[in-house]
């Protein structure tokens, strides 16, 4: 027995998250089911019209990956404070900020990724042609880790709250506008040739922002919710 | 060194209780006794640093814990009403994961040692969800015994424990005692200790 590296906490803390919701499946699965029903709706409602399609393809898939984050939410830190983990975590010699970092990659690792990874599928309906679509996933996977991030600032302060999940929209979403038109301009930009590096580097900017101060604002966040 | 000047702790509009004092030294376990509603859980919360007090200050070896924080966490040990026993995990997850969590490296022969002590021989494999009140109860209980931790807060320890494992938690909070180190309890039952103890009453 003896004392464990920061790192090795930290890891700890997304193999937890990942195990627990592999025993627990369908938390995950809603989330991703949701996104591939929002995305499908719409080429069913328009119509094959392949011009609308391609040109509002990168919107759709944009906003339902905020709203599939925005579900997930609520539970990111729900069951560990139902069940006494937080306070554990809260009183941890570990900082706190390094095991609510674990949890925010855990969830995007559960959330994000499989949205970035399902996207070039997805936008296949939408007769994306093949270069947009690698810019898509390319904009999802630096655009959805500011997701997780910005949301776990929001779960946090309306931890223990009633009616958290609708307050956490009304809190978040807001947050999310500059990532979803960055990251649908990303695509836009590139099928009219300009290419998607600006939007990209300024998703890219977004990200470190957010990395660097979102663990923190939620660990404060989550010590008041603890009181 | 434990030590708390003049505390007072406020829950809405109500005043719980003020001017609240005392010090334990080494090898002293402090019970605090009082009716139902009456702060005991707030006054282990504001021991453990996660609300502060109203007024009033809590000093471990002279310096206060909010500006100790991790240092202080290091040498602290909570056990809570909420058990923090994850009902998805095997028992012996479990008590990996909480001492890793807290900050303490325990291998699988360890954590299944401390739990075979506590009575769970044959179900450390066994998801918490089919385990009953009480064996939930001595898993997270398993804490005591994996992470060496100067002062333990337990509230409501017993709660769901069986004859048997009050017998031997008290035998573990005595085996702590005699080592040199501290410990805060609430009770609604007596604990027979042999260690030296003192009451505190909140009315």
């Amino acid at each position: 027995m003896g004392e464990v590296g920061l790192l090795a906490v930290f890891a700890a803390v997304i193999r937890r998250d990942l195990l627990l919701a592999m025993r627990r499946k369908s938390d995950v699965l809603t989330t991703l089911f949701f996104f591939v029903i929002v995305v499908s709706l719409f080429p069913l409602g328009i119509g094959p019209e392949m011009g609308l399609l391609r040109k509002i393809a990168p919107g759709v898939l944009w906003v339902a990956a905020l709203l599939a984050t925005m579900l997930s939410l609520p539970r990111l830190f729900a069951a560990d404070h139902a069940d006494g983990t937080l306070e554990q975590m809260a009183l941890s010699a570990v900082p706190l900020g390094v095991l609510v970092a674990g949890k925010i990659v855990a969830h995007w690792l559960l959330s994000g990724l499989p949205l970035a990874l399902l996207a070039p599928v997805l936008g296949l309906q939408f007769d994306l042609p093949a270069d947009a679509l690698g810019v898509l996933v390319l904009a999802l996977l630096a655009g959805t880790p500011v997701l997780s991030l910005v949301g776990a600032v929001g779960a946090g302060l309306t931890l223990g709250v009633r009616g958290g999940g609708v307050l956490v929209s009304l809190l978040v979403l807001p947050l999310y506008v500059p990532v979803l038109i960055f990251g649908a301009g990303a695509v836009e930009s590139h099928a009219v040739g300009l290419g998607a590096g600006a939007h990209l580097s300024l998703l890219a900017a977004f990200l470190a922002l957010t990395a660097f101060f979102a663990p923190w604002a939620t660990t404060v966040a989550l010590r008041i919710a603890l009181e | 060194m434990l030590e708390a000047s003049n505390l007072e702790c406020v829950r809405g509009e109500k005043s719980l209780f003020s001017g609240l004092s005392f010090k334990l030294g080494e090898g002293t376990c402090l019970m605090v006794q009082g009716a139902n509603g009456s702060g005991k859980t707030s006054l282990l919360r504001m021991i453990c640093g996660l609300s502060p007090p109203a007024q009033g200050e809590i000093r471990w070896n002279g310096a206060p814990i909010r500006e100790l924080a991790e240092d202080y966490r290091g040498e602290l040990l909570y056990c809570g009403h909420a058990g923090a026993v994850k009902e998805e995990l095997t028992a012996v997850e479990n008590a990996r994961l909480s001492a890793t969590l807290a900050g303490a490296a325990v291998d699988e022969q360890a954590a299944c040692a401390a739990l075979r002590r506590l009575g769970l021989k044959g179900r450390e494999d066994l998801p918490a969800r089919v385990l009953s009140a009480g064996q939930k109860r001595r898993v997270a209980l398993s804490r005591l015994l994996l992470e060496k931790r100067r002062l333990w807060v337990l509230d409501e320890p017993l709660t769901a424990l069986d004859r048997d494992a009050v017998a031997q938690l008290c035998g573990l909070i005595d085996a702590h005692l005699a080592e040199g180190g501290l410990a805060v309890l609430t009770s609604h039952q007596d604990l027979p200790l042999a260690g030296r103890s003192e009451t505190l009453r909140l009315d």
